[in-house]
This record gives C-alpha cells, sequence and structure tokens, in this order.
C-alpha cells in the first residue's frame, strides 16, 4: 500500500472534523501518536479547551499476557468530561482493542455526550466492531506490517512503514 | 538468605521483599508508575480493571491497621479481590505454622500475598515457598525491610524535591530497631542520595551503620544543619521499658522534633513521618501539624505506590 503525505492526511482529517463540530466538542489523543495528532487538530481547528490525553495501559486486554507497559503516563483529562462530546483521536486503527481500551477509561471520567472516533490511517484487520467516524486514509495493510507515526524533533509527524518483530 | 529471589529469569520483578539488592533503574520505574496511579485515585471513579479476577492475601501476623488498610484500598482500586487475615488472632492460636496457612490460602487460588510479620525473613521464607505464579510483597518484616514504606518515602521526595542528587537528607529516631530506617537508607542510597545522615541517640545507632553509606549523629542540632528532608521515625512505646532510653520528656527534648530544631534545617526543607505518630514524643504537634510537614500527602501517594508495585508484580 502506497501512503500519501501525513500533513496533507492530517489536513484532510481536520477538514473532515470541522462541519461536524460543535460548541461542546473536545478533543482526547491517544499516547502517543494519537496525542501528537490530537495537539496539532487542537490547534488546527481552533478548539479552546486543551486536548486530553489518556495512556490505555491499565486498560489492556492482554495484561494477563505481556504484563504492564514499562513506561505508563499519566492520563490527563483536563476538561469535565459529562455532557462532553468527545472526539478520540489515534493514528492507526487496527484491531480496535485500544479503542475500546479508551472508550472504557473515558467512562471512568464521566459519561459523554458522544464519542465519535478519528484515526489518520485505518488499515483494517478489526476484531472488535470498532469503526472510525473520521478517516483520513484507509488500506489493508500486510498482518506482518506495522504503520508508526514518528515525531521528530521539529514536531513534524511522520507515518513509517515496519516489519512486526 | 537468598539476595534475588525477587529477581525473575526475565530480570523481572516477582517479589517486593527488600530494596537491597533492586537497581536504581527499577525503583525509578515504580516511582513512575505510580505518578500515573495518582492521577487515577484523583478522578470520580478512583479504580481501574487491570488486577481483576486476582485474589490478594493480607496476610498481617502483626496487628496493623494502617498499612493494611492501604493495601487493602490500592488492592481494591485495581479491582483485585482482596482478603484481610489477621492471623494472631486464628489460626496461629490454633497450633497451624505460617506456611500451613499459606499453603490453604494457595489452594484457594491466591495470587499474591502481602505478609507483615514481626520476624525478620518472614516474607522471605514464604517467597521461596509458594509456586511460581504467586507474588509475594513484603509489608514489614521485624526489623529487617519495608520495602513500600520506603518507596513512597523516595515517591514523596521526588514529588517535592525532584532531583536525588544534591539531596542531604536526615533520618532521625530509633534507626536500630527500624526496617522503615532501613529500607529507607537502601533506597536513598540507590537513587543516588549523597548525603544520608542517621541522628539517634547513641543506644538506638546500630553498630557499624557507617556501613550503608550513612552518617551518623547524636547530637540532633547538629545533624539538622543544611538538611532537605526529615525522615522521621516511630518510636516505640515499649522501648522506653528498657535500658535504652531514659525517659519520654529527655527523649523529646534532645530528638524530639520542635519548630526551633527544624529551623536549623534548610527553610524549604521537608519534614515525613511514616505514621503512626507519637505527638509530644518524637514530632511536635506544631511540626506535624506545620507548613513543612508532608506526611498527609505520604499517605495519599503511599496508596499510588503499592498500586504501582502490585500491578507491576502481578504483570511479570
Amino acid at each position: 500500500m502506497e501512503m500519501p503525505d501525513t500533513n496533507l492526511l492530517l489536513k484532510n482529517l481536520a477538514e473532515e472534523i470541522r462541519p461536524a463540530m460543535n460548541g461542546n466538542t473536545c478533543i482526547v489523543g491517544i499516547h502517543t501518536g494519537g496525542a501528537w495528532l490530537a495537539e496539532k487538530l487542537h490547534g488546527m481547528l481552533g478548539l479552546k479547551t486543551p486536548p486530553g490525553l489518556l495512556d490505555i495501559s491499565f486498560y489492556r486486554d492482554d495484561f494477563g499476557r505481556i504484563g504492564l507497559h514499562p513506561e505508563v503516563k499519566r492520563s490527563e483529562i483536563p476538561f469535565d468530561v459529562d455532557d462532553t462530546d468527545i472526539i478520540l483521536v489515534d493514528d492507526v486503527l487496527h484491531t480496535g482493542r485500544t479503542v475500546r481500551a479508551a472508550i472504557n477509561e473515558l467512562f471512568d471520567y464521566g459519561r459523554p455526550a458522544r464519542i465519535r472516533l478519528a484515526v489518520l490511517v485505518d488499515r483494517g484487520g478489526r476484531e472488535l466492531p470498532i469503526e472510525p467516524t473520521f478517516c483520513a486514509f484507509r488500506g489493508v495493510l500486510d498482518e506482518e506490517k506495522m504503520i508508526d507515526l514518528v515525531r521528530n524533533d521539529s514536531g513534524l509527524l511522520e507515518l513509517k512503514f515496519r516489519s512486526r518483530e | 538468605m537468598q539476595k534475588n529471589i525477587q529477581i525473575n529469569q526475565h530480570g523481572e520483578l516477582q517479589h517486593l521483599l527488600t530494596i537491597e539488592g533492586l537497581p536504581a533503574s527499577m525503583l525509578h520505574h515504580i516511582l513512575d508508575t505510580a505518578e500515573s496511579f495518582v492521577g487515577v485515585t484523583e478522578r470520580e471513579v478512583k479504580k481501574v480493571p487491570l488486577l481483576r479476577g486476582k485474589a490478594i492475601f493480607n496476610l498481617f501476623f502483626e496487628p496493623s491497621t494502617r498499612t493494611r488498610t492501604t493495601f487493602e484500598i490500592a488492592a481494591k482500586r485495581l479491582s483485585a479481590d482482596v482478603l484481610n487475615l489477621n492471623i494472631s488472632a486464628s489460626s496461629q492460636s490454633k497450633g497451624e505454622t505460617m506456611l500451613d496457612t499459606v499453603n490453604n490460602l494457595s489452594a484457594m487460588q491466591a495470587d499474591m500475598f502481602i505478609v507483615r510479620h514481626s520476624q525478620s525473613g518472614a516474607a522471605h521464607l514464604i517467597a521461596r515457598h509458594v509456586a511460581p505464579e504467586i507474588h509475594v510483597i513484603n509489608a514489614g518484616d521485624g526489623r529487617h525491610a519495608h520495602p513500600t514504606q520506603a518507596l513512597l518515602d523516595m515517591y514523596t521526595i521526588r514529588h517535592y524535591k525532584r532531583d536525588f542528587h544534591e539531596l542531604k537528607v536526615a533520618i532521625v529516631g530509633d534507626v536500630m530497631h527500624s526496617r522503615v530506617a532501613r529500607s529507607q537508607i537502601h533506597a536513598l542510597t540507590t537513587l543516588g542520595v549523597p548525603e544520608v545522615r542517621v541522628i539517634a541517640p547513641r543506644t538506638l545507632l546500630p553498630r557499624g551503620v557507617e556501613k550503608l553509606g550513612v552518617h551518623p549523629y547524636d547530637d540532633m542540632k547538629k545533624g539538622l544543619k543544611d538538611v532537605d528532608v526529615l525522615l522521621m521515625l516511630r518510636l516505640q512505646n515499649e522501648r522506653m521499658q528498657g535500658a535504652l532510653l531514659p525517659s519520654a520528656q529527655e527523649y523529646f527534648k534532645y530528638y524530639g522534633l520542635t519548630p526551633e530544631k527544624l529551623a536549623l534545617a534548610r527553610p524549604d526543607a521537608i519534614v515525613m513521618h511514616p505514621g503512626p505518630m507519637n505527638r509530644g514524643l518524637e514530632i511536635d504537634s506544631a511540626v506535624a501539624d506545620g507548613p513543612q510537614s508532608v506526611i498527609l500527602p505520604q499517605v495519599t501517594f503511599g496508596i499510588a505506590v503499592r498500586m504501582a508495585v502490585m500491578s507491576i508484580l502481578a504483570g511479570n
């Protein structure tokens, strides 16, 4: 699969989200790639409330198999989740398990009015009934391959392919 | 005593029995993980599903309401099922040995034991005895170790002072009989604190304490000079009955932390105490409730630190 330019995808994603926002919309990114995207989208969309960050390590479904992630970042939701219209952001949607964990974690902060999902890339391979509301690029990627969002020193985001370890 | 029984073949923490021998990176990992759990405890729902379905037994062979409660809250906030056994009051009095008790609970599919015992080495003994999938946390054994207390103290120091590498830390009180002091000394030196002092009357300073890398003082006024962190120890009342100490009044006069003595430390020094405090014996109420006291934050952080230890162990 050929991947278009990351910044173009990000711009397209922002334009897809823009008309769907209301005064009650807040953005939450999933650590790490989704959090970087949430920061960018927050600026591009001119949202006033700062973006939230979720590290879903305490909600993963594979804790029993692989244990606790070696680096857990503290989740920060800087707004009241109750009755808020939340756009949950992640870089790559694959099995859907991360999104499941993130939704569960959000509900431990309160009862949102709505959660919609925005992803840069949907690579297929779903194992749960989860679909993105906003998606900049769709393609089916071989299970042996991974896509990572990386951020360089100047804050520029780029999608990169690699083989699964 | 086999030292590295707490590290498994993959170099991960299998049990937490003592701070001694653990690398700084492992201590920092626990403190970093605890920081994320502090976030959880500040939420509306103070619970995560991490240890759902796990059975954690608080085995307290020596009474301790406070430590048992913090472990219990920590386990519940991880969604584990926690059972408290106050063993001095039940099977031990019927003649069942400690390992018989452990065998019985293991047969009930226990996943983790939190052990408090008046005998040094009790948690080690249990850790060596249990099946490999069971984890043991030492919640205080005799005079030996109290690693989670030391870790929560380190968390508190890091929270207020950020960096360990330029600190002067004083441990004040009955160092001789204190498992807390021993674990604190190991943690502080491992994390790179350049100057650890122990302040106590000579009768309460273990011989050869310098070998642990600390500087002993029997004059509190000298010992507190320029100190950044004061770790007060609880003075056990029974020590007053022997020949080790003259009287409570005498002790308070020379080693009780009053505002006057605290003024000798750095102006931004923090005061810590593992609790429960003997007000008017090792610490004056004016200090315990004063602006430099971080004794209550210690309690709050203690829950997050125990959540971190439990979840790291359960995942290894």
